[in-house]
């Protein structure tokens, strides 16, 4: 690096920033309060954020528009005390005359809604009480999660502050191998830096890998940024995002890229042309391996879907594994198409024929399992497959039960072998 | 505002799923978040924690999901302060937010040993004691924004302030 000039470049997330806050430029670590486009909060969160609300005593919220609440946590819900908490959340969105209130049977898992739905663009500043908020950096928008209390103060004020973060970049180069995925490209990503190796830091994946990836493996690939500690994980806008965001989002917009002379906190380099499908075990999403090293994984239960890996090109995956087969007689696999529109969509395209021919138990969209909500609570000793997110003790049940991570094709080959298996080995 | 305490020595990366699993988070009361506390790394420590007893740990403290919960379970407990050698950055926001203390403290703490040590923290100055030892440990000071948000009690109040003018 030239010393005597030092890079005067700002990235994608330091130009949003700025922009939000009304300054010419912003610098790592500087504190910034900023205008958010959307303020987001689930059934979960939201009911904590609607009592801190009330403290305000305010007739109105900042803009009824900009805030968008999703019961998917605990919906349909599992029980007396979850449906008081949606019941919260939902006389909330009839009181303040919040539009973007989606209801079960028109809803989704909200960081697989919000995109499809149209509310996320390049350039947006987006808050959400989830910490998977981080998801819509695939569209070149500044995403991050935070608390219940923060959701409060930007439903009343539609701002929020933040500490700017440093820039760590991730470039991907080589060709991605068959069976190998966005959720591949992230597992490794943490398993190399991780699970505090972003912590406050914004995650830039770029290179020829990226530029190439569908939009769906760069929204897994951007939803556990988190997984790695970080504030953000974003791709900048290209051709794939704009033929995404066709059709969906009409208002205008304007495209923030970093600029090229940057000075990065540390830049990454990984060449994946021989990247096996990864599989993180528990208990944490940074405990990763190759799956030909996986050794002989028994398991109990598989889940397909969530935030992570419930959208259309997963279930695509999965059924192209499972077609013309059947679940081992010891397993149990759930499919949750993560929104409404994908399970439609997974109907018209033969997709829930082949699971459910699989003897697959296909459910409507829920966060349930994922955190071990509902739908799929692990026994003591058991062990689940899973494209979700977390392996975290207890996670997915009694606390000595075991979650591996994955991606679609390894959980439906293993779902019909019994074990963890290369794809490969199946098809 | 000086603290004393007892103190629970966690590890590190100590998620918010462990400080409060998911099946409790049908509620929001403190207290009933509370009496789960820990339970799924430390089954008993619902029932030792006492109010003023302080909890020590690691590097990332209150890693993964955003639940506001994870503080108020604390907060509930009655814990009266966390010194960590770092936090996740949504645990720092929600802290901060509900005034739950917390101190972020990059000095070795392993010299301290749970069930022997009690640690005196004064909060205005970061600086935390440990008496028996008379070893003196530096918390990293906050930045005035968030002095001002301590200050005021936590962000609600700090809005309302702002709201107001």
């Amino acid at each position: 690096m030239d010393k005597k000039h030092p890079p005067t470049g700002s990235t994608m997330v330091e130009k949003i920033l700025a922009a939000r806050a009304g300054q010419e430029k912003v610098k790592p670590g500087e504190l910034v309060n900023v205008t958010v486009d959307l303020a987001l909060g689930n059934d979960v969160t939201a009911p904590v954020a609607i009592k801190e609300f009330s403290r305000f005593a305010l007739d109105q919220v900042f803009d009824p528009d900009k805030i968008v609440l999703v019961p998917d946590h605990f919906t349909p819900n599992k029980d007396i005390a979850s449906a008081e908490q949606a019941m919260v959340v939902r006389r909330f969105a009839e009181k303040y005359s919040i539009n973007n209130y989606f209801e079960i049977g028109r809803m989704g898992i909200e960081h697989a809604l919000l995109p499809e739905q149209g509310l996320v663009w390049p350039g947006a500043v987006i808050i959400g009480a989830d910490s998977h908020t981080c998801t819509y950096g695939a569209l070149g928008a500044f995403a991050t999660g935070v608390g219940s209390t923060d959701l409060a103060a930007a439903m009343a004020t539609g701002e929020a502050w933040f500490k700017v973060p440093p820039t760590l970049q991730f470039i991907f180069s080589g060709t991605l191998p068959e069976w190998v995925s966005g959720k591949d490209l992230i597992l490794h990503t943490i398993g190399q830096i991780g699970v505090d190796g972003a912590r406050y830091k914004a995650m830039e994946f770029t290179g020829p890998v990226i530029d190439n990836l569908s939009m769906d493996g760069r929204l897994t690939m951007c939803n556990m940024a988190i997984e790695a500690g970080g504030k953000c994980g974003y791709v900048q806008p290209d051709g794939i995002t704009f033929q995404y965001l066709e059709g969906r989002v009409t208002k205008l917009y304007q495209s923030v890229y970093s600029d090229s002379d940057v000075e990065y906190e540390k830049v990454f380099h990984f060449d994946i042309s021989n990247l096996e499908p990864q599989i993180a075990f528990p208990p944490s999403p940074d405990n990763v391996r190759p799956v030909s090293e996986a050794g002989n994984i028994k398991i109990d239960q598989v889940v397909i879907g969530s935030c992570t890996n419930g959208r259309i090109e997963d279930l695509r995956i999965a059924a192209r594994v499972l077609q013309n087969k059947k679940v081992h007689p010891r397993v149990r696999l759930i499919v949750f198409p993560a929104t409404q529109h994908i399970y439609r969509q997974a109907i018209e395209e033969g997709l829930i024929s082949i699971f459910v021919e699989a003897e697959a138990a296909i459910s409507t969209p829920t966060c349930g399992p994922c955190l071990g909500g509902h739908m799929g609570i692990l026994a003591r000793g058991e062990k689940a497959l899973s494209t979700t997110n977390r392996n975290f003790v207890g996670r997915m049940g009694h606390p000595e039960s075991e979650v591996y991570l994955c991606n679609p094709a390894v959980a439906a080959a293993s779902a019909v072998v019994g074990r963890i298996v290369h794809p490969r080995e199946v098809v | 505002m000086i603290l004393e305490g007892r103190i629970w020595i966690f590890g590190d990366n100590i998620d918010t799923d462990a400080i409060i699993a998911a099946r409790y988070l049908n509620t929001s009361e403190p207290q009933e978040l509370a009496a789960h506390l820990m339970e799924d790394i430390h089954p008993e420590f619902p029932g030792l924690v006492e109010p003023g007893d302080i909890i020590v740990a690691g590097q990332n403290f209150g890693c993964g999901s955003s639940r506001e919960h994870a503080p108020l379970a604390i907060k509930g407990a009655g814990i009266s302060c966390v010194i960590a050698r770092s936090f996740a950055r949504i645990f720092y926001r929600n802290a901060i937010n509900i005034g739950l203390p917390i101190l972020e403290c990059p000095d070795d703490l392993s010299m301290l040993q749970e069930g022997r040590d009690r640690l005196q923290v004064d909060l205005d100055e970061g600086k935390i004691t440990a008496p028996g030892s008379g070893l003196v440990y530096r918390a990293i000071p906050f930045p005035p924004f968030m002095q001002e948000l301590i200050g005021r009690g936590g962000l609600i109040e700090y809005v309302k302030s702002r709201l107001q003018k």
